[in-house]
């Protein structure tokens, strides 16, 4: 009996030794903590320093994708109106949020490292339209010093339909 | 005071009384939920109804963060979905949250909030409550609170769900045990002070020497006992095993929802409330304090903070102690308390006699009060 009564005691002042502390609450819209390195947040499409885009409309994050979120239509890029330094950009890029599991094998699928789960998380909508996220919701600004595309190139510059992985030209 | 001008008194300090204590349950929920979260490292409810003060260059302070939340609940409870399951005992599973409700505030009609005090033309003799002067408060106030029982037992036999039955069993048995030991605590205050008056009670207790003539003082072992069976009275924790989240869900109010529920949740806080204010009125002094001889109206102010500490103390025990399961209760109310509370019960009464006799003169006169 004696016991359970100090056992109690022991345990009020345990808490009461917490109350010290200092909350280890985030205020969450106001402070939002980091994420992890390996997170994975929202698609992001990528561009080279210079400008172009890095995704050559393959369609193989929709091949590779479980959920079958993603959809891309490829078009034919041209030296007057060049997206990306393959043979063929994406003229559509949509990812439906609401499909989306978010495994990463569209990011292991692409060959030009084009897609990139980021640390974007806050993804809520209100309708179902504001789900399918496009391709100029997902494609990153275009870095300094870039230019923004469609570039006009000259005749011949790029000849490859998959372009090297480090920046072309 | 014609009969007419009595009603009327007692309408009005009523009506006040009642929804002083309301709007106090709607706090008591946001200081249980603040003091949770401090003592459990968190923040709490800060977000609805803070006071922004601007400062330079950092963002703005908010001060009273969440005040306003009890009333954001309450606005939440009214307009929920209120569905009645299809199987439901319809007559009693729409009684029973009243009845676990009106206890609760009937409870409130005895208490003595001040002394004998004059307001305007009405004069409060022999104290300031509800209802003055009731002889027989002690017996109203465990006739009452017995009768929150049935709400608990009805609201979970009506709602057919065995979660429900479940925890209306376990209520019933658990309230009806530690009434046992409630009662014979109680009636050491009424043994001390020769009465069943709350007022008288309160009287009892003061004194030359200040505090010292409470009965928590002269009785240690029965208030420590009233107050276990207090805490197992109101379910709260480390009694709160008929709501165990973690077996029943929510026990017996598991098929309730919007405002239904709301009233169930305001029974248990009411319930918190007014056994504080008992407790303070049995154990510790009620409205005496420093001064009340000379300002009656400090006595609100001594019964409040009474209450308050009484409140904190709960939600301390809440945030510190695990559960009890089911057969561990039932053994500390008749194993423990019941027979210390029958050997307390009869020493007191074989100590008043002899006291009464002439035969303990030397003893300090104030171990046995008046």
């Amino acid at each position: 009996m004696f016991n359970i009564v100090a056992e109690i005691v022991r345990g009020l002042f345990t808490t009461l030794k917490h109350a010290t502390h200092e909350p280890v609450t985030i205020q969450y819209p106001e402070i939002k903590r980091p994420v992890r390195y390996r997170f994975k947040g929202r698609h992001e499409l990528k561009r080279y320093d210079n400008g172009l885009e890095k995704c050559i409309g393959c369609a193989l994050c929709a091949a590779a994708c479980p959920a079958d979120a993603i959809f891309v239509e490829a078009s034919e890029n041209t030296d007057e109106e060049r997206y990306s330094p393959g043979e063929r950009y994406s003229s559509t890029y949509e990812i439906n949020m609401l499909r989306c599991i978010f495994c990463g094998y569209c990011e292991d699928a692409c060959p030009t490292e084009a897609i990139v789960l980021e640390d974007k998380y806050e993804l809520s909508f209100v309708d179902r339209e504001s789900a399918i996220y496009t391709k100029e919701m997902l494609i990153v600004d275009v870095p300094i010093n870039g230019i923004s595309t469609p570039q006009q190139v000259e005749p011949g510059a790029f000849d490859r339909s998959i372009p090297d992985m480090e920046d072309p030209k | 005071m014609t009969p007419g001008q009595l009603a009327l008194r007692t309408l009005l300090v009523g009506f006040i009384i009642t929804f002083t204590v309301i709007t106090g349950f709607a706090y008591t929920t946001l200081l249980e939920r603040k003091l949770l979260a401090l003592l459990q490292v968190r923040v709490g409810p800060n977000r609805a109804g803070y006071i922004p003060i601007p400062r330079r260059g950092k963002s703005e302070l908010k001060l009273l963060g969440g005040v306003m939340q009890p009333a954001a609940d309450a606005v939440k409870l009214f307009f929920k979905e209120d569905p009645t399951p299809a199987m439901v005992e319809k007559v009693t599973y729409n009684l029973a949250p009243a009845l676990t409700v009106i206890p609760a505030i009937l409870i409130l009609a005895v208490i003595p909030w001040a002394g004998p005090m004059k307001i305007f033309v009405s004069e409060f003799t022999p104290y300031f409550a509800i209802a003055p002067g009731l002889n027989i408060a002690v017996l109203f106030i465990l006739a009452v609170t017995s009768i929150s029982v049935y709400g608990v037992v009805l609201a979970g036999w009506a709602s057919n769900s065995k979660y429900a039955i479940l925890g209306g069993i376990r209520a019933s048995a658990q309230m009806i045990s530690y009434e046992l030991a409630l009662g014979l605590t109680v009636l050491i205050p009424i043994m001390l002070a020769d009465s069943m008056d709350l007022g008288d009670i309160v009287m009892a207790q003061q004194g030359p020497l200040g505090p010292i003539h409470w009965f928590v003082f002269r009785q240690p072992l029965a208030a420590l006992v009233f107050y276990i069976a207090v805490l197992a009275e109101l379910q709260r924790a480390p009694f709160d095993l008929l709501e165990a989240e973690q077996e029943l869900s929510a026990g017996f109010n598991v098929e309730y929802a919007g405002m239904r529920f709301g009233m169930f949740f305001m029974a248990e806080y009411m319930k918190m409330i007014s056994f504080s204010a008992i407790t303070a009125v049995f154990f510790f002094g009620g409205y005496d304090g420093p001064f009340v001889q000379q300002v009656p109206a400090l006595g609100f102010l001594y019964m409040i903070g009474k209450i308050f500490i009484s409140l904190c103390l709960m939600i301390w025990l809440r945030a510190s102690t695990p559960r009890y399961r089911y057969d561990q209760l039932m053994a500390l109310g008749w194993k423990v308390l019941f027979p210390i509370s029958v050997f307390n019960f009869i020493l007191v009464a074989v100590f008043i006699i002899l006291h009464q006799e002439g035969l303990l003169n030397f003893l300090p006169a104030f171990l046995l009060g008046g």
